[in-house]
């Protein structure tokens, strides 16, 4: 034991490169520069030069507003909507004598509105700052003045405390680990809450300060840092520790993050460097870009619409008024005297008439200020709010093994959802479930591994071959002679059966020595971390990737048991084929040369008990067979055979490699690396990747391994529903070809009926080219090729215009680096819109976001982008949606997206039904807005006509300001919440109702202005009606005749009765929620009239009484609220009527076809013989519709 | 970032998945109706069939309705014609206090009228909707004799030159309408009943028991009517009549009601004081009798619009019902379709 930690300590040197003074030369200038002038003294609590620095404190605040600049900043945040600032001018101006109602009337409304988006403002902040509370006042131990660690709340933390932080605990701040719980000052942290990987990383204490292990320790210990200025990098850390004398170069190993978590590990000891607002984790909060949808953009032009025709009837109102105020006194005599046109104001002077008309024209956009429907951004957020809570309480979008639900992150796209014309998809993890089984592997240029996958099924399916028959993919298939091993249990991420290798039978096989070298290297190369079950003492592993857990998985399957990792040693128990036994055996790990999507490898440098140095190494095939040794090629022939196969049979291949070092060769390129990791240049990584780059050569061919990632559930079935629904689907992957090509046919993205369009620069010429090395040479060929297959691949479509044949169109990485280029962007996107799927494979992140906004500015749709990784970001965010899906890779794509599932399937749900509901539910909630507000806006107008213009409007004024907030809003919610025009389960029967929403049918122009017209028929229903039935008469028995009081209520009684019940019938579902609202807002406006007028009448004016005494005993009244609403309804009733017989959209169909067959329909289920029926009429639905 | 975790734990305990309900779930039931063509001619010809009769009443009560108009501005100044010349001797006439106002009307009662008989003048051009002249008002100062200094509101008839308000003021009192009429049959005065012609609510509430009128009309230019400053504004219900102001230019005002019942082809004769000017403004004055029945006065508009739209309604139900005959949509047929034309869809 002893002994086994000596060394230790001396590899933790070499594991952690502080063994060098020399990598100060260069970097020591930096310290102490510009953006590296930090200077933390480490446990001084009082002294003055920490004081002096005044960092941060360590309190945060994540809140947008406080308590003093909510009001400004919050209102600020309002009137940067153009409709706002309308109003708010309104309101100024309703102070003075232009205003045709009260100040207040006018401000009412307004302060409704407003008040109740700041209201949700506030809360949704209240929330940020109960959380900022909890975390501020949470509790850490700290070092005190009296040697003691003492309790204190995370806000009180400064910069320099030394804090000691407990198993499951957070970091209060960025700390600098000194020591911890281990004797060589390892410890694990959890960074989910930062990244959102749930596998455990190891960070290491320098040598120096991994020694104070208890509390005591620290009586004397005072050192001072000196490192980078705060910034967001997580992944970087720059910085000089000057403890007893001595320079010690920091680097991200040290630092643990604010907001991660401390596991496996009983306690560590850190120093605190950055506090609060200046942690990476805070740095790093910044808002995701804000996307609005189209229908909020169009929404903004009608809007515009409405203000133009505001001003337009203002302007038409105070021209007539000013003729009419001119004519008041012609020749000096006065006309209408009982004006006083002699002694009047400017507002109504005949002698100033331009003056008068030009105030008149503000008064006029005041007045008809109803046309602007003030409540409509404040009902649509309400409305999409609740739309996403649906959206995440719908069970058929949870998935129980994870236990996740759908999650709406934002809830401004949810229309969107119900337009999107094409899906890009990644492939990993999102069509796959990314849990990977290590299903074959060749060795030594022997394939082993007799399982078979999904795809090879599907391609034997294809090639008319008989499929074993079998629920489980990758199934054993042939291997009888050793049933014995496949005793049932299965084992998470190995899926491998060969009776040749397993259970040590490979002892046998002619090349059992590579067999050994190339487990080994499976076994020790990775960085995982074994976790040893204490009472079974079974071992499981955390690991980064799933690739890497299915190595090492597969490893101990064949019995190199990867039981324990130190940060120097990693030991195994490994079956010696000499003794037949197992045996432990410890490496010496000396360095991790580690994976990264630019390198596609990863490395370790072992020593084993020989004191051999290896060098073990797996990678990706493109970068591999080239820094092959000449000797090292024995089966590279048969080994890239192989690897083309398991491509094919869509499987992840990785070359296993190794080669032996001698003592020189190492320790020259030790240094070397070492200087380039210490280094603080910023190309330091550059610096460490050319380093090993450098010992990462003339390696000896092992084998490659290939892990099935299997498909998901659901995955071909929804691809099916999506593309029936008219979605196009892009499939971009960093796969190979073969790979991509088969797992489209696998999940129906590619069919046998299709033509393959295969776009690729795998050709000889090209190839030669590429062998000679000039590079602008190949780059014209690469084009002019790209361009002569684009050309040739549109010519196809051409040709076959007219018949049925659909093609498919497959590009790898390369050829898109050039068919993305400015010449041939055009041409290659018509390829791929007249392809019903494209798949690009071999591309990188960069690439899927670049094709992300190539389609997107391409085609002018709406595109979705799903994906899982990290890799996926900049494709989620720069699609109009992004869907993440909360899978095994972390939670970056989550993060990032705009909305989360966990299950490729789960999009059918959540585009077919949620999108198609939430589509419809927001345009009609918008066309039925204006249209409610032109009815009533309208019949001022024409009121006006009858007033000379003059402004006075047909209404009391708070029946005005409430017609927006009370009469006629909650229906228009209930509808934007709760409409179904078709109910779930056919929505994804027909998903053909889809094509409403990509084509765009229920907002379009003609449609919206439809409404907007039959807004207008309306008012003049409503006004003239009204008008010409009261003429003059009396209206009652008793012989009073209608006046201004009776004649508002009544015009407005009709408006309230029609908007109501137009709202009643277009929309197609009543639940008591509509029932409630829609009646409920009637007879709230005859509940109000009572109320207000049974108040003083200084403050009801003329609506004082004018219900109770005045209209009620009318029979007149009633007759006319009749007669008026049901001939103002008439014009859409037969409109529609004819619609649904003649010309039927989408929806009317399937309503109809419900209908239909909905005698017997109980509760969404229908009867058997219903159902027959209703499916003969399906089919035929749909093969119209393929046809057209 | 850091926020919620101790929450996210216990949670995470609890399974995320999404409580049933079927509000939730959004499978409440629901009640789907849809337009189709029966329940649209269903609909169509109840609504025909209650229209009609509906409109086959009001007309009737409309044709129950006895009414006397008598056009008497144009009759009753000295110069008639429409030139210049004639339009300032008219104006000179009815501006000038002096000048003898009286003018006699002979009318005969068409059918018999039973009493109660509403007297009512119309006026016509007549903007008493007008901004400026609708917000001339102070219903405090009506309301209560503590607030007769406010007047604000009132301009410009707010107040005497010396500040003294005017009370009632502002532009609807001052321009009080004031022509009176006077009804006999042969020798018999039929008494014009002026109780109870204005609204209750407006003697009770808006207008004060207690309020007198004050400085009313004392100044030039003087407008309309004057008042009894003996007696309460809620008492001066011809004022109270006028202050109800109407909702379109043309409109008629109840001046009186007749107790008595009037024979058919009686012949009455009323004698008119002229005295309101109507004539700087192209108005018509009109004296009317009527009687009222259950929808109140002569009024065909309503019976003949619910006649009209309930036809139209059957009309439509039968052009419905007849396309339906001849082009009818088997179950589902989707020929129609038009999904790609982008229909012009309501």
């Amino acid at each position: 034991m002893a002994d086994r930690s000596k060394s230790r300590i001396r590899f933790s040197r070499l594991y952690s490169f502080l063994c060098l003074r020399s990598p100060f030369r260069d970097e020591h200038s930096q310290i102490g520069q510009k953006g590296f002038s930090r200077v933390v003294y480490c446990n001084e609590p009082d002294s003055t030069e920490q004081l002096q620095l005044r960092y941060r404190s360590n309190y945060v605040s994540t809140t947008k507003y406080n308590a003093f600049n909510f009001i400004p900043k919050s209102l600020f945040e309002q009137f940067r909507r153009v409709a706002n600032i309308y109003f708010l001018v309104v309101a100024c101006v309703s102070f003075s004598p232009l205003a045709p109602y009260t100040a207040t009337s006018i401000l009412f409304p307004l302060i409704v509105v407003i008040g109740a988006t700041m209201a949700k403002e506030a809360v949704e902040d209240w929330r940020r700052r109960k959380q900022d509370i909890e975390a501020n006042n949470r509790k850490v131990e700290v070092y005190d003045r009296n040697h003691n660690f003492q309790e204190t709340r995370w806000k009180k933390l400064r910069v320099g405390d030394l804090v000691k932080v407990y198993k499951n605990e957070y970091f209060p701040a960025d700390l600098l680990l000194l020591s911890s719980s281990y004797e060589d000052g390892i410890c694990y942290v959890e960074t989910m809450n930062l990244d959102g990987e749930t596998n455990l990383k190891v960070k290491h204490a320098l040598d120096v300060t991994a020694s104070l292990h208890d509390d005591d320790s620290f009586q004397q210990f005072k050192a001072v840092m000196k490192c980078e200025d705060p910034n967001e990098d997580l992944y970087a850390f720059v910085g000089t520790l000057f403890y007893n004398g001595q320079r010690h170069p920091l680097s991200v190993q040290q630092i643990l993050l604010r907001d991660s978590k401390l596991r496996n590990t009983d306690y560590v000891y850190g120093v605190v460097i950055f506090t609060g607002h200046d942690t990476k984790v805070m740095q790093n909060a910044t808002d995701p870009p804000s996307k609005r949808s189209n229908i909020e953009r169009k929404m903004d032009k009608i809007i515009y619409i409405l203000f133009s025709t505001l001003i337009l009837i203002s302007f038409i109102g105070s021209f007539f008024f000013g003729i009419q105020t001119k004519n008041d006194i012609v020749g000096g005599k006065l006309k209408r005297w009982y004006l006083r046109p002699d002694k009047t104001t400017v507002f109504y002077d005949p002698k100033r008439a331009v003056l008068a008309a030009f105030f008149h024209f503000l008064t006029g956009l005041m007045l008809y200020g109803s046309l602007i429907p003030i409540s409509l951004y404040v009902s649509i957020e309400i409305v999409k709010v609740l739309q996403s809570i649906f959206i995440n309480q719908d069970q058929d979008m949870y998935y129980e093994d994870t236990d996740k639900p759908a999650r709406a992150r934002t809830s401004n796209l949810n229309e969107e959802l119900g337009q999107v014309d094409t899906i890009l998809s990644d492939k990993t993890g999102t069509l796959t479930c990314n849990s990977m089984e290590f299903v074959k592997c060749t060795i030594a240029g022997i394939a082993y591994g007799r399982g078979m996958t999904e795809v090879e099924r599907a391609l034997a399916k294809r090639k008319g071959k008989a499929v074993p028959d079998s629920g489980n993919t990758s199934s054993y298939v042939r291997g009888s002679s050793d049933r014995h091993t496949d005793s049932g249990k299965s084992i998470r991420g190995f899926n491998f059966r060969d009776e040749r290798i397993m259970n040590g039978h490979w002892v046998n096989e002619p090349h059992a020595d590579v067999i050994q070298k190339f487990f080994r290297v499976l076994a020790l190369c990775h960085t995982a971390i074994p976790d040893v079950n204490q009472e079974s003492g079974e071992i499981s592993y955390e690991a980064e990737s799933p690739d890497e857990a299915a190595f090492v998985i597969a490893a101990r399957e064949l019995g190199f048991e990867f039981f324990e990792r130190t940060q120097t040693s990693i030991s195994l128990h490994e079956f010696d084929h000499q003794s037949g036994r197992k045996i432990d055996r410890s490496y010496k790990l000396l360095h991790v040369l580690e994976f990264s999507s630019a390198r596609k490898r990863m490395s370790v440098i072992v020593q084993n008990v020989e004191n051999q140095l290896l060098l073990l190494c797996k990678g990706a095939d493109s970068v591999m067979f080239e820094r092959l040794s000449r000797n090292g090629r024995d089966f590279e022939a048969t080994t890239r055979d192989h690897i083309k196969e398991y491509a094919e049979a869509g499987l992840r291949t990785l070359v296993v490699a190794y080669r032996e070092l001698n003592e020189e060769e190492f320790r020259l390129w030790e240094e070397e690396f070492l200087q380039a990791q210490t280094s603080l240049n910023a190309d330091r990584d550059a610096m460490v990747d050319a380093a090993a780059e450098r010992i990462e050569r003339n390696l000896i061919l092992l084998g490659a391994t290939a892990v099935e990632d299997k498909l998901q559930k659901g995955v071909p079935e929804c691809i099916d529903k999506l593309a029936e629904a008219g979605i196009k689907m892009w499939v971009i992957t960093g796969d190979k070809m073969e790979t991509a090509i088969n797992i489209g046919y696998a999940c129906s993205l590619l069919r046998d009926d299709m033509k393959q369009i295969v776009v690729t620069l795998d050709s000889p010429e090209i190839n030669d080219l590429e062998r000679q090395g000039n590079k602008e040479a190949i780059a014209k060929a690469s084009s002019a090729s790209i361009s002569k297959q684009i050309s040739e691949g549109n010519s196809q479509i051409s040709l076959s215009n007219g018949s049925s044949i659909s093609f498919g169109l497959i590009i790898d990485g390369k050829s898109l680096s050039f068919a993305l280029n400015k010449n041939l962007e055009d041409s290659f996107l018509d390829l791929a819109i007249n392809c019903s799927s494209v798949i690009c494979c071999r591309s990188t992140p960069k690439q899927k976001a670049l094709v992300t906004r190539l389609v997107k500015r391409g085609i002018g749709k709406t595109t979705l982008a799903i994906g899982d990784g990290a890799n996926d970001v900049g494709m989620l965010q720069e699609a109009d949606i992004g869907v993440g899906i909360s899978g095994v890779e972390g939670m970056q794509a989550v993060m990032s997206s705009d909305f989360s599932i966990a299950q490729f399937r789960f999009l059918e749900r959540l585009l077919l039904v949620h999108g198609h509901w939430c589509y419809r539910r927001i345009s009609m909630m918008i066309c039925y807005f204006f249209y409610k507000n032109i009815a009533f806006g309208f019949t001022l107008f024409w009121f006006e006509a009858y007033a000379s213009f003059s402004g006075k409007p047909a209404y009391n004024d708070w029946y005005m300001s409430f017609y927006n907030v009370f009469f006629t809003s909650l229906p228009v919610i209930a509808l934007g919440v709760f409409d179904q025009d078709i109910s779930a389960r056919l929505c994804l029967k027909y998903p053909v109702l889809y094509k409403e929403g990509v084509q765009n049918v229920l907002f379009s122009w003609p449609l919206v202005l439809g409404w907007m017209l039959n807004g207008v028929i309306s008012s003049m229903i409503i006004f003239f009606f009204t008008t010409n039935a009261v003429v003059n008469q009396a209206f009652r028995r008793d012989g009073h005749v209608v006046d201004y009081e009776v004649l508002g209520v009544m015009m407005y009684t009709c408006v309230v009765w029609t908007v109501n019940c137009q709202m009643a019938i277009s929309i197609n579902y009543f639940t008591w929620i509509q029932h409630f609202f829609i009646w409920g807002s009637i007879a709230f406006w005859y509940a109000f009239l009572v109320m207000y007028g049974a108040v003083s009448p200084i403050i009801s004016t003329t609506a004082y009484q004018v219900l109770v005494e005045t209209c009620a005993p009318s029979p007149f009244y009633w007759l006319v609220t009749l007669l008026v609403v049901v001939s103002s309804l008439l014009p859409y009733l037969s409109y529609r009527t004819l619609q649904i017989q003649f010309r039927p959209m989408i929806h009317d169909i399937i309503q109809r076809l419900r209908s239909e067959g909905s005698e017997t329909e109980i509760s969404g289920e229908l009867s058997l013989g219903n159902k027959e029926k209703l499916a003969l009429v399906e089919e035929k639905l749909i093969d119209r519709v393929n046809a057209t | 970032m850091s926020s919620g975790d101790e929450a996210s734990q216990t949670l995470s305990k609890k399974s995320k998945k999404p409580q049933y309900s079927r509000f939730t779930q959004q499978e409440l039931p629901a009640c789907k109706p849809i337009l189709t063509p029966g329940l649209v001619i269903t609909t169509l010809i109840s609504i025909g069939i209650i229209f009609v009769p509906i409109g086959l009443g009001s007309l009737s009560a409309s044709e129950h309705v006895v009414e006397i108009v008598d056009r008497y501005d144009d009759a009753c100044v000295p110069s008639k014609g429409d030139d210049e010349a004639a339009k300032r001797e008219r104006l000179s006439f009815i501006q000038n206090a002096k000048t003898n106002k009286t003018c006699i009307r002979n009318l005969v009662v068409p059918k018999k009228m039973k009493h109660p008989i509403y007297v009512y003048y119309q006026l016509d051009n007549f903007y008493q909707n007008h901004r400026r002249y609708v917000k001339s008002r102070s219903d405090r100062q009506y309301r209560s004799p503590g607030s007769e200094g406010e007047t604000k509101t009132c301009d410009p008839e707010s107040e005497v030159d010396d500040h003294r308000p005017i009370v009632p003021c502002g532009l609807i009192a001052w321009s009080l309408f004031n022509d009176t009429y006077g009804i006999s049959t042969k020798d018999n005065p039929i008494p014009i009943n002026k109780k109870d012609i204005a609204w209750q609510s407006d003697k009770n509430s808006k207008f004060g028991s207690n309020v007198y009128p004050k400085n009313f009309q004392k100044q030039d230019p003087v407008g309309g009517g004057k008042l009894n400053e003996s007696v309460p504004l809620s008492e001066q219900e011809d004022l109270l009549v006028w202050m109800r102001t109407a909702a379109l230019p043309n409109f008629r005002k109840l001046y009186g009601r007749i107790e008595t019942d009037l024979e058919a082809n009686e012949k009455i004769t009323v004698v008119i004081q002229n005295n309101y000017n109507t004539y700087s403004f192209d108005s018509k004055k009109q004296l009317v009798l009527s009687t009222t029945t259950w929808i109140g006065g002569k009024n065909d508009f309503l019976g003949k619009a619910y006649i009209s739209v309930g036809g139209i309604c059957l009309f439509l139900a039968i052009a419905f019902i007849l396309t339906y005959v001849i082009k009818p949509r088997p179950l589902g047929d989707p020929a129609y379709l038009s999904w790609n034309q982008n229909s012009a869809a309501r």
